[in-house]
């Protein structure tokens, strides 16, 4: 069961359902992610002012709640919100949250000797 | 008569109906005979013809919308695309009834610049990133909300005549 839900929020998802990382309201950088581990992975290269512009509007807890579907990650951005971290300071904790919560759906049940 | 491009040839008259016409869409055949010192059945025929023709291509109404308590807001996108991609994506971009003209220019890069509407800034946003930042061979988009009109008219093809 666990297994089950932890795969869903690791699914690849279409094209539609894909995060899109902008600057500002209608500046789109042209950065994508369609999956929990694509998304880490852009955290780290795309433009800062994006991380800062999707996190003050509550875009990451909107859609890693409605789309990705994992309510705890989206309660560890709704955290971070409140944080009023900025620049490559939010950058590291955005990219060590996701990391960490990647970590563990990827992390086999452990199997009792 | 049409020329060999597809374009229709027109004479003096018609043009001068045409002028009459896109000054005021609902000037009558009488009125317009009058001023150009022709009969309104000569009128009545030429528009008839060039309706036909397609010269004339509708008879619309330009309606204040700020008149009527309705305050969108405009921006102008521009849309970097795939060079493979891009006829697809404008042609998907004009089919949005948001995107009010939609066109595709050649500068550095071939690109696509459209004018679009919404109620919000936060439709503005919900539009370009659910509906364009997802058509295949979209590369970046940008954006620029328009904060006031100075001008805003259709192309008056024969509006060149000294009055």
């Amino acid at each position: 069961m666990k297994e089950e839900m932890n795969s869903r929020i690791l699914r690849t998802l279409p094209r539609e359902k894909a995060f899109y990382f902008f600057t500002s309201i209608g500046n789109y950088t042209g950065q994508s992610a369609a999956s929990l581990k694509e998304f880490m992975e852009k955290v780290n290269t795309v433009n800062v002012k994006s991380l800062e512009f999707h996190l003050s509007r509550g875009d990451f807890e909107k859609w890693t709640t409605e789309v990705l579907e994992d309510k705890k990650l989206a309660l560890d951005f709704w955290r971070l919100q409140r944080s009023n971290l900025l620049g490559d300071g939010l950058r590291s904790q955005l990219y060590l949250t996701v990391s960490r919560r990647y970590k563990e759906l990827v992390a086999k049940p452990s199997v009792p000797v | 008569m049409k020329l060999k491009n597809n374009a229709v040839s027109l004479d003096a008259t018609d043009i001068e109906i045409l002028r009459e016409l896109q000054k005021d869409s609902r000037e009558t055949y009488g009125a317009i005979g009058k001023r150009l010192g022709i009969a309104h059945s000569t009128v009545y025929d030429r528009v008839r013809r060039m309706e036909q023709q397609r010269v004339i291509k509708s008879y619309t109404a330009t309606v204040d919308v700020e008149k009527i308590g309705i305050k969108n807001i405009t921006a102008i996108m521009t849309v970097y695309t795939d060079p493979k991609e891009t006829e697809k994506v404008a042609e998907k971009l004009a089919a949005l009834p948001e995107a009010l003209e939609v066109y595709t220019s050649l500068s550095e890069e071939l690109l696509i610049i459209a004018k679009v509407t919404a109620a919000s800034q936060e439709d503005l946003h919900e539009l370009i990133a659910n509906s364009v930042a997802p058509f295949p061979g979209v590369l970046r988009i940008r954006t620029s909300i328009v904060t006031k009109k100075f001008k805003e008219t259709e192309f008056q093809v024969l509006g060149d005549k000294k009055s």
